[in-house]
């Protein structure tokens, strides 16, 4: 049961061959048994999850379940939850109980999702390897060296592990796509704006974008439906038609226009990453898809600019953290200043505190036209790189991840090693388009993923692709030794 | 030498809506501390603002009565600074595209004509919570209460010259502000609260000299008294050969000096940048007419159609328009008495004004209606009554003895108007005076003045005024 996806189960709980109640318990069984080794989770709400199965399955006897209802996720520890803590990932909230539900969990809860518990994350979202968690770090399921990626390591391991069918995650640079190619699992982060940000833990504001991981295209489109949707509460979502994602599907693809930047494939690309994308490509070509090779030149400046704007927006969003209403407080302040000093010091660890300074740097008198200003700039020549390329071609395809899984440890003192990791990513953050990852083959062991960049709002296209090389490849449904 | 003063304000209007700039807060004063804050205002995690359109359309009721240009695509922009009671660690606010640029308002001098102060732009901005640093023993107490409240802070040209210039720009707009319902103008609760920036320079010098910023100016007197110490300070300072430093300096009210709060050197960087969890705030021409619609007519406007309708000198128009009540007071008391302008204004301006200063009441809460005071107007008029007797109907109509008529009646203040009854008075009182009588005829013309007091004495100061001089001169001078 544990194996099958989000659409096979929901299935299965309609014909009544299976409970909600008798699915959450063997899941929880199954995170109790096999999470210590991953540490994929930070919280389990195991009487909750319980008491919202039961009521899902009462639904589902009514005959008003719909395809989500009863069936078991866990949120990335970066939405709110109401009566449930929500970490970050962090010392400073580590406590943290917020009177409020993310809209993201709303939404799911509405759908009838059962909540199993809370993912772990690197902390604030901040890092590609969940290294910087404060809970520690998650292990990929595909190798326990290996890191599963960041910063939504938690939920990609999770759901590569089958302890969940699917989980929410978060995408500031790479944080859902990335750690989905590296635990072979299929990851999207969707258009800025098409998912409400309310509820969920800021960390760059113009950048973050809500999503789902699953292990099928469809399973994604299933979970974005619920997800997506105008909210009044967060002003930068998108008052805009949710379409029936599942409905596009099975399109076939002939005739569409595949895009492959060549900036995707220079130097910095394992080899094995490289074949296994070209051999993808070769898969969408035989579904009928043209590709052409495409330019984006300014792609090599995304990745210093994401790292000015990124920080600078999180040195302000982060100055909450001040120990006056919630969250780490030092032991006896002796004034403000030591307050401030030592609530920050001891609340957050090493990697934020570097993107902290290096934001506020950043944002400075003197330096704002040099470095914020200059990446605003930057940013708009790369979104108009998308936009040019965009009308040339129906999607973009190319290496979600530079390289698979790298050994936990190997590039916690080089952050600029780690930071390489999203070089494929966070351009589509900095221009505000969706994009996804699917699993694509292994590299010795190790998966690789596939990313594909549609327009803005066209999720249903990028699934439609998805799902078609999802019927004539198997990778997805590969699973990990020791997790069948 | 002679010093020439340049003074510039700052002022924090706080907009009168119901809830809050980014949340649906309340936003009423006097709350039991953190009552009225809700997880927006807290800066919780994951929590986002929304922008209150109640906010937008009072900005720019503003802007129109103003004359400025109201700004298509204005940006909000976050002001970073740590503060207890700033709970995101930075304000919302607004900062290189504020939503209202330019315009302008004129103030009347003392010495008569008037001036024009220019306004270089008015933003919108949250309010922080209030840090009370006592009975916490020795720790600071923190009250969101008033955290995200809408303010609307105008900054002027440096055109004023005098703090009373100062003061005459800050009554204005606070007048304005009340006529348009965007503010209570409260300014003991920080509805209304000023900043002022003071240069001086020798006169003829066209360059600004070194400005300080002086804060905590929340009353008009206190403006005065603060700005006319810096100026001697500032004089003083540069006479003896100093020089003025550039800083925020606060008023202390206690001892009326200013104090250094804080240097340029010391200033915070706010790192401004865009903000991002808001859209730019975009204003179509649309909603400029729908606001344009709801605008009052305006002070200035309301002063020049008093003089003109009912015939009043400039100073009653002024001020009689000075608040929209009471220009709607004198209005209603007006059409009451029958359309005795003058009288009425009289009576507004002088009485009512007095008694409301003598019992410390805003006019809201005036025991005496525009009707009342409209009908005993009337009741001067058609001569009921005598002024001397108006006066004591007031008195009793503060005091809640109802109507005029039913005062009049009750306290017998009917006028005697009957020549008869007045002749015989004054029959009475002259067969009593007879040397003042001979005195009078012998060229003591003064003691008419005495005859008219032992009349109006004899009458209980009932009988009309006119009538008994009338009456008297024709039997003194013509029998």
């Amino acid at each position: 049961m544990h194996r099958k996806t989000v659409a096979e189960l929901a299935a299965a709980l309609r014909a009544g061959e299976v409970s909600s109640r008798e699915l959450t318990e063997a899941l929880l069984q199954r995170i109790e048994q096999l999470d210590p080794q991953l540490n994929s989770l930070i919280t389990v709400t195991r009487e909750q999850a319980l008491a919202a199965a039961e009521r899902a399955d009462a639904r589902l006897q009514a005959g008003d379940g719909g395809p989500l209802t009863g069936v078991p996720l866990v949120h990335k520890d970066i939405f709110c939850t109401a009566g449930v803590t929500t970490t970050c990932g962090s010392r400073m909230l580590a406590e943290f109980v917020a009177p409020y539900d993310a809209t993201v969990v709303e939404r799911l809860a509405a759908a009838g999702a059962v909540m199993l518990g809370k993912a772990n994350m690197d902390e604030f979202a901040m890092g590609s390897s969940n290294e910087t968690s404060y809970f520690g770090p998650v292990r990929n399921p595909w190798d326990l060296d290996a890191v599963p990626g960041g910063s939504s390591g938690g939920s990609a391991a999770a759901v590569a592990a089958c302890l969940v069918p699917a989980a929410t995650a978060t995408d500031t640079g790479g944080s859902i796509r990335q750690p989905a190619a590296l635990t072979g699992v299929c990851g999207l982060k969707p258009t800025y704006g098409r998912v409400s940000r309310y509820g969920m833990i800021a960390f760059a504001s113009s950048l973050d974008q809500g999503g789902p991981i699953a292990r099928t295209a469809e399973d994604l489109a299933l979970l974005l439906g619920a997800m997506a949707g105008f909210d009044s509460r967060d002003s930068t979502s998108v008052d805009r038609v949710v379409p029936e994602y599942t409905e596009g599907l099975n399109r076939s693809i002939k005739g569409l226009r595949v895009g492959v930047p060549t900036q995707f494939f220079g130097p910095g690309l394992a080899d094995d990453v490289r074949s296994r994308i070209e051999a993808a490509l070769e898969v969408l070509a035989g579904e009928g898809a043209e590709l052409h090779e495409v330019e984006l030149p300014n792609m090599e400046l995304a990745l210093p600019a994401y790292y000015v704007i990124a920080p600078a927006e999180a040195s302000s969003n982060l100055a909450r953290y001040d120990g006056v209403r919630y969250g780490h407080r030092c032991a006896e302040p002796q004034g403000l200043e030591d307050l401030y000093k030592r609530t920050r010091a001891e609340g957050f660890g090493e990697e934020v505190k570097r993107r902290v300074l290096v934001g506020t740097y950043a944002l400075s008198a003197g330096y704002y036209d040099a470095y914020y200003r200059k990446a605003q700039q930057i940013r708009r020549l790369v979104a108009e790189d998308f936009q040019r390329v965009l009308e040339r071609v129906d999607v973009i395809a190319g290496p979600t991840s530079p390289t698979p899984a790298f050994n936990i440890g190997e590039r916690v003192d080089d952050p600029v090693q780690m930071y390489l990791s999203d070089i494929y990513t966070l351009a589509v953050n900095l221009a505000g388009l969706p994009g996804l990852s699917i699993p694509a083959g292994f590299s010795r062991g190790r998966p690789v993923g596939l990313q594909l960049i549609g327009g803005y709002f066209e999720e249903a296209r990028l699934l439609n692709v998805a799902h078609k090389y999802q019927q004539v490849t198997d990778w997805h449904r590969q699973v990990p030794e020791g997790f069948e | 030498m002679q010093w020439e003063t340049v003074i510039g304000l700052e002022i924090h209007v706080q907009l009168a809506t119901r809830s809050k700039i980014f949340s649906g807060a309340a936003t009423a004063y006097g709350a039991e501390p953190n009552r009225q804050a809700c997880p927006i205002d807290l800066g919780m995690p994951g929590v986002l603002p929304v922008l209150n359109a109640e906010v937008v359309r009072m900005a720019v009721k503003f802007g129109l009565a103003v004359g400025s240009r109201i700004t298509p695509r204005s940006v909000f922009a976050r002001k970073n600074y740590f503060y207890p009671d700033l709970p995101k660690g930075y304000q919302i606010s607004q900062y290189d595209l504020p939503l209202v640029d330019g315009g302008a308002l004129d103030i009347e001098l003392e010495g008569g004509g008037s001036k024009r102060i220019g306004i270089t732009r008015a933003h919108l901005e949250e309010d922080a919570g209030k840090s009370l640093h006592e009975d916490f023993h020795g720790m600071t107490g923190v009250d969101l209460n008033r955290a995200g409240t809408p303010l609307m802070e105008i900054v002027s040209e440096p055109d004023m010259r005098s703090p009373q210039e100062a003061v005459a720009y800050m009554k204005k707009l606070h007048a304005l502000v009340r006529y348009l319902e965007i503010c209570d103008g409260n300014m003991q609760e920080g509805s209304f609260r000023c900043d002022a920036n003071i240069s001086v320079r020798p006169r003829g010098e066209t360059r600004l000299g070194t400005r300080t910023e002086l804060k905590n100016l929340n009353s008009f007197r206190f403006v005065e008294r603060a700005l006319n110490y810096e100026i001697e300070r500032q004089i003083d300072l540069i006479e003896s050969g100093g020089e003025v430093v550039q800083e925020t300096r606060l008023f202390d009210v206690d001892q009326g000096i200013t104090r250094s709060m804080r240097t340029k050197e010391e200033a915070n960087d706010y790192r401004y940048f865009p903000e991002p969890d808001l859209l730019p705030l975009e204003v179509d021409a649309r909603l400029i007419d729908q606001v344009r619609e709801t605008l009052p007519e305006l002070p200035d406007e309301k002063r020049q159609r008093f003089i003109t309708e009912y015939a009043l000198p400039a100073y009653d128009a002024g001020v009689l328009t000075a608040t929209r009540e009471l220009a709607d007071f004198f209005e209603s008391a007006v059409s009451e008495s029958g359309g005795y302008a003058k009288r009425t204004a009289n009576w507004v301006m002088s009485e009512l004004l007095a008694y409301l200063n003598k019992d410390g009441l805003e006019l809201a809460a005036c025991p005496v209606t525009p009707e009342m005071l409209g009908k005993l107007v009337a009741r001067i008029e058609d001569e009921t009554i005598s002024g001397r007797g108006a006066k004591d109907v007031f008195e009793a109509m503060w005091a809640g003895a109802g109507e005029p008529d039913e005062v009049i009646a009750a306290k017998g203040l009917k006028q005697v108007t009957d020549s008869g009854a007045i002749e015989a008075l004054i029959d009475e009182v002259l067969t009593n005076n007879p040397q003042q009588i001979e005195q009078y005829r012998a060229g003591k013309e003064k003691l008419f003045g005495f005859f008219v007091g032992q009349v109006m004495k004899a009458s209980a100061g009932k009988a009309n005024p006119q009538q008994v001089n009338d009456l008297l001169k024709q039997k003194l001078d013509g029998s």
